[in-house]
């Protein structure tokens, strides 16, 4: 039976050659808008390395810091981040390990007279060892590293093709931000979207010029905690926000901010708290942004959705001999819906094939372009079981009307080949 | 086997009412081969569809097998038009998209059987109506002749025990129509297969059994 639905389906697109371009022409360009959106959001969320634990870690990303005359929504400063995690993970035993590191900046350097920038960030020995880096030569830094302040760093592969022309770096100096650090490792590039873990040049915290960095609520610093499972994620939440509380007390600048906001996030939740300015404690509501994301994909789809009920009602025009006859020796109305939403689904299929293959073709040359710094877009079977999800929907939405009102086709007018 | 009791048959606008069928009663027995006849717009095609199931009386009754059908369902009617009716039109209707083949397997598709079994009984019936030759053909690559015969093996694919014809050799010239009219015979005498034919045609009508005549939806003989 799908054999024959099969059969007439290629037919029908076959001969009306217009209506299938533009039918298969707006369901792959909608897939791959959304597949390359969704192949974006699979890179900046998916636990991938070097995020490979992402499923069970939590951030403190922004916090924010209130009065009643004043307030400021922003990245936190070491030492309010210090305060924070300090002993969390021995008193604390859901917490596996913390870390603390900065957001990245650019950093300058100077390479036969000429001024190269280069995204350099300072974390602790812990950072290393909460995300899974690929090496491809020497090692990370160590916590000893950052508590004794060696001036070491770790670059990405794109730096040592920069400073030392591709050849091994480990063992040799780098000067960057005026300071010049020994390489102890080279790993592969992370691409910019991973944006806990990505930068150029990574170096110990304690390297910073100054020490007043270590007193600061306010700064350019976040830190990530590893849970042991997500179970533990409401005791740990609910542990950070007591801490974060608890931290109040010790603001540097009483006169000026009186209270805390912030907790411990997804990367999800982190976004979702800086969209829709939650300022509870307990809870970022990464289910709005969720939900954001599920309404313009949405909107996003509906346009070419009723433009296919619309081509496919057209194209029922076309059938209403084959709908008579069928309906005639058999079939009745729900086979009738069944066989437009199979043909239907099958038509979007062939869109969801043509779109993977153009979404391929788009994320490779967007690679190649480095529009975004080392990104690694592909689609993989992730991205691609969103495709088809996205797919399916089509064939579904936009074929369900038109097979009911073709189905409700009384036979003798439709035998007569009036129309739906 | 086809009982019709006081059947008749409105058609209703927002003006006009017009009747198609007025208070008919028509019995077709067993085997019997039937021709309907009349001027054009006398109700014939109409009748045709409410023994057909494919269209239902304004008032009166329709039986087939002894088993009123006024209270079926969308899947009841799918269910005995599938099984017991089978429907030869004069413009033939076949799905041009599809072959001789997969138009003849068209009715068993709404049967639990075999891909293998479609096949082997579209292709029996293809033969009983001397067209084995042409069964990967499309329907435009065939003659008026050809293809009202692949509607005849359609018709009769499933072995129903009524066949309604829709002036079947309507749009046919006389040796075609002889030859469409020589194969319904040898179904009507071999199987015994009910027939009920609507014609314009008084020679075919002649090799029928029985003549009904319609005039203005009214039975006249």
């Amino acid at each position: 039976m799908i054999k024959n639905y099969l059969k007439v389906a290629l037919k029908v697109l076959g001969r009306r050659k217009f209506f299938t371009f533009i039918s298969l022409f707006g369901i792959s360009v909608t897939l791959v808008v959304l597949m390359v959106a969704t192949a974006l959001l699979d890179q900046v969320f998916a636990p991938e390395a070097p995020e490979v634990h992402g499923d069970r870690t939590l951030g403190i990303y922004q916090v924010g810091l209130r009065s009643e005359q004043i307030a400021y929504t922003g990245f936190a400063g070491y030492g309010l981040l210090d305060r924070v995690l300090r002993n969390l993970t021995t008193e604390v035993p859901a917490v596996e390990r913390t870390s603390i590191l900065s957001v990245q900046s650019t950093a300058i350097s100077y390479l036969d007279g000429k001024r190269v920038e280069s995204w350099f960030k300072r974390t602790d020995g812990e950072f290393w060892r909460i995300l899974d880096f690929q090496f491809l030569e020497g090692q990370p830094f160590s916590q000893d590293d950052e508590k004794n302040g060696h001036h070491v760093a770790v670059i990405n592969a794109s730096t040592r093709d920069r400073f030392f022309g591709g050849k091994p770096a480990v063992g040799k100096t780098i000067a960057i931000d005026g300071q010049t650090f020994r390489v102890v490792g080279v790993v592969k590039d992370v691409p910019v979207l991973r944006v806990v873990a990505f930068s150029d040049v990574w170096v110990p915290i304690s390297t910073f010029k100054s020490s007043t960095y270590r007193k600061d609520y306010i700064g350019n610093f976040m830190a990530i905690l590893l849970a042991r499972s997500r179970a533990d994620f409401p005791a740990i939440r609910s542990e950070v926000a007591a801490r974060l509380k608890a931290a109040e007390a010790g603001i540097p600048n009483p006169e000026m901010y009186k209270w805390i906001f912030g907790g411990a996030d997804t990367l999800l939740g982190a976004f979702s708290r800086v969209l829709f300015s939650t300022n509870s404690l307990a809870d970022s509501h990464p289910e709005r942004l969720l939900g954001v994301f599920l309404l313009l994909m949405m909107l996003f789809m509906i346009l070419p959705t009723v433009n296919l009920v619309n081509i496919n009602l057209s194209r029922i025009l076309d059938r209403s001999s084959e709908i008579g006859v069928r309906k005639a020796f058999g079939a009745s109305s729900w086979t009738l819906v069944g066989q437009f939403v199979v043909e239907n689904v099958f038509l979007t299929l062939i869109g969801a094939g043509i779109g993977l293959i153009l979404a391929a073709a788009v994320l490779s040359t967007l690679n190649a372009s480095g529009a975004i710094p080392y990104s690694d877009l592909h689609l993989n079977g992730r991205v691609f079981l969103y495709g088809l999800g996205i797919a399916l929907f089509f064939g579904l939405f936009s074929g369900v009307y038109p097979a009911w009102r073709m189905s409700k086709l009384h036979p003798v007018q439709a035998l007569r080949g009036r129309q739906v | 086997m086809i009982h019709l009791q006081e059947v008749s048959k409105l058609y209703r606008t927002d003006r006009v009412e017009t009747t198609a069928l007025d208070n008919i009663n028509l019995d077709v027995g067993k085997g019997e081969f039937i021709s309907v006849m009349g001027p054009s717009g006398c109700g014939k095609s109409t009748l045709l569809n409410l023994i057909g199931l494919l269209d239902e009386p304004t008032s009166g009754k329709v039986a087939l097998d002894g088993k009123a059908i006024d209270r079926y369902g969308d899947r009841d009617l799918a269910r005995v038009r599938n099984e017991r009716l089978g429907f030869i039109f004069q413009q033939f209707h076949l799905v041009s998209d599809l072959s001789v083949v997969d138009n003849v397997e068209i009715p068993l598709l709404y049967r639990k059987m075999s891909n293998k079994e479609r096949r082997r009984a579209a292709l029996a019936a293809l033969d009983r109506v001397g067209l084995s030759s042409r069964t990967r053909h499309f329907p435009t690559q065939l003659s008026g002749g050809q293809q009202q015969r692949v509607a005849i093996a359609r018709a009769i694919v499933g072995r129903p025990g009524i066949l309604l014809a829709d002036e079947p050799t309507g749009n046919l010239d006389s040796q075609m129509g002889d030859e469409i009219m020589s194969i319904l015979e040898d179904l009507n005498a071999n199987e015994k297969t009910t027939i009920v034919m609507v014609t314009h045609d008084p020679r075919m009508a002649e090799k029928t059994h029985r003549v009904v005549r319609l005039f203005d939806g009214r039975q006249v003989q």
